[in-house]
């Protein structure tokens, strides 16, 4: 592996670029002509434009990305997250190119990315899923028998769904009903696949999801979990590790689970196993992510490992040199998610960015995407820059993720830091209780 | 003449009514997109739609007008 495209944009880019220059690996950028003044195009040590602004016309097409890997002469495409990242149609496509695809195989992506099939597997491997219904339901009707025996509240989901598109709650059969039409349409729309399930609706819930790794020699293992409670629009807003909820015996429990869920698919390179918890530390399978994840640093500043340097050295066929008692928690560590975002009422806040200051601290890590001048644009995701914290206790991490984003300066758009700022500052998190309700709650 | 405003900056993807149609409080008047985010615009106040400013595939900014009621 001597060069390496990124089919990614903003923080994710800049972040690959940063181990493979570590690694003396050459990077390619790929780019929208709305991102030719964004920083990762300028670190990367070559860049090529891919197309217009909208994502279908530049970083979801396929053609463009293989054929700048082609004439670059790159050896190896690393997707990022989101955008292709799990598109296993993009990564055999790859492989017929002859280019190193750095994730799972096709076949695994495909199988994980449909989260009917994805519940199966892991029913058959022992692994506890959500109570639910994955049979055929193509009317309003079906939909509401199947609810009326599980009983409400019930979760209507895409099957081809992820980051919190395509799915709601329902409390009857009358919402079920109003709901189930438009969702099947906008799974169609956003996904090309409107196959819909249900799930028992897990009350005041946890999320909490493990990092897992593998190679290809058969070594699967956990690197401990991320609690990712603090969401807004089913969408992870902080997130710490270790989680504040878990005793000892239920997080050996999850986190062999998670193996189990890897091995299940023979998977391999770096993934994410997702979980919902309830009150009593039930744990039940939620999905599983094939690719590297927004919060990996979490993992990262908490057991001092590099994720995409173990995502390279699998892709490579190198065999895992640690065991899993190399895995340990060396402090605590959170990650903050800056969106261009009001913080108020989470609307997307799009804009040129003036003034661009963080906090340069001591155990404060910035992944970020953008400078003063950077046009933040209404094409992309509206999150702008990660600040991951760690410390020896969650107090010292808290205290000092408070003291950064208190430093951060940025200002010509509108973000959600004093959002962030208001749930670090809160009781309840200080003390480390709060559920997937919590921002909801605050709300009130 | 009361004028109906874009709550963020994006692109329009859907216009919902015509002018000479009666629209309610609350309604929902058009659809916006911004960020990988689906937004839609709702009356602030009921009226008849005077003016239609905006078409599918304008790009808006925050406060700006995109349907004035009379």
């Amino acid at each position: 592996m001597r060069k390496v495209l990124i089919a990614n944009r903003g923080e994710i880019a800049r972040r690959i670029i940063r181990t493979c220059r570590a690694e003396g690996i050459v990077t390619v950028a790929v780019h929208s002509e709305a991102d030719r003044a964004m920083p990762f195009v300028r670190e990367a040590d070559e860049a090529v434009c891919i197309g217009p602004p909208p994502v279908p016309q530049s970083y979801l097409n396929i053609d463009a990305i293989i054929g700048a890997a082609v004439s670059t002469g790159a050896d190896a495409i690393h997707p990022g997250y989101g955008l292709l990242s799990e598109n296993a149609d993009f990564a055999r496509r790859c492989r017929e190119a002859g280019l190193l695809f750095i994730g799972p195989a096709p076949e695994v992506i495909a199988r994980m990315g449909d989260k009917v099939t994805a519940r199966q597997i892991m029913r058959e491997a022992g692994v506890p899923v959500v109570p639910g219904f994955e049979g055929r339901m193509e009317t309003p009707e079906e939909a509401v028998q199947q609810a009326s025996e599980m009983g409400y509240p019930v979760m209507l989901k895409a099957s081809a769904g992820g980051g919190g598109i395509g799915m709601q709650v329902v409390q009857n059969d009358d919402e079920l009903r109003q709901a189930f039409l438009s969702a099947k349409g906008r799974a169609k729309a956003y996904f090309g696949n409107d196959t819909m399930f249900l799930e028992k609706y897990v009350q005041n819930p946890h999320h909490i999801e493990v990092q897992i790794v593998g190679d290809e020699h058969g070594r699967i293992l956990h690197l401990l979990e991320r609690e990712c409670s603090i969401q807004r629009r089913h969408q992870k807003v902080l997130e710490e590790s270790p989680s504040p909820f878990l005793d000892e015996a239920t997080r050996e429990k999850i986190c062999a689970a998670a193996v189990a869920c890897a091995r299940a698919v023979g998977y391999t390179g770096v993934g994410t196993v997702e979980f919902i918890m309830d009150e009593q530390k039930n744990f039940y399978f939620l999905e599983m992510n094939t690719r590297l994840q927004v919060e990996h640093p979490v993992t990262e500043e908490m057991t001092g490992l590099d994720l995409v340097a173990l995502q390279l050295a699998v892709a490579r066929g190198e065999a895992l040199r640690m065991q899993q008692s190399d895995v340990k928690a060396l402090r605590h560590a959170l990650e903050l998610r800056v969106y261009a975002e009001d913080p108020v009422t989470f609307l997307p806040s799009p804009g040129t960015i003036a003034e661009y200051q963080p906090p340069r601290m001591e155990h404060v890590r910035i992944d970020d995407a953008v400078e003063a001048g950077t046009q933040v644009t209404p094409f992309y995701d509206p999150m702008i820059a990660k600040v991951i914290v760690s410390g020896a206790t969650r107090e010292e991490t808290v205290q000092r993720a408070i003291a950064a984003m208190e430093q951060f300066r940025l200002t010509g758009i509108k973000t959600n830091i004093p959002f962030l700022l208001e749930v670090l500052r809160d009781d309840n998190f200080q003390q480390g209780i709060y559920t997937t309700q919590f921002v909801q709650n605050r709300r009130k | 003449m009361k004028h109906v405003t874009a709550t963020m900056a994006g692109t329009v993807i859907n216009v919902l009514v015509n002018i000479g149609d009666s629209v309610n409080a609350g309604q929902d008047v058009i659809v916006m997109e911004s960020m990988k985010m689906e937004v839609p615009i709702a009356a602030e106040t009921g009226g008849k739609v005077a003016e239609v400013k905006v078409n599918v595939g304008d790009f808006v900014n925050e406060g700006d007008t995109v349907l004035v009621l009379e």
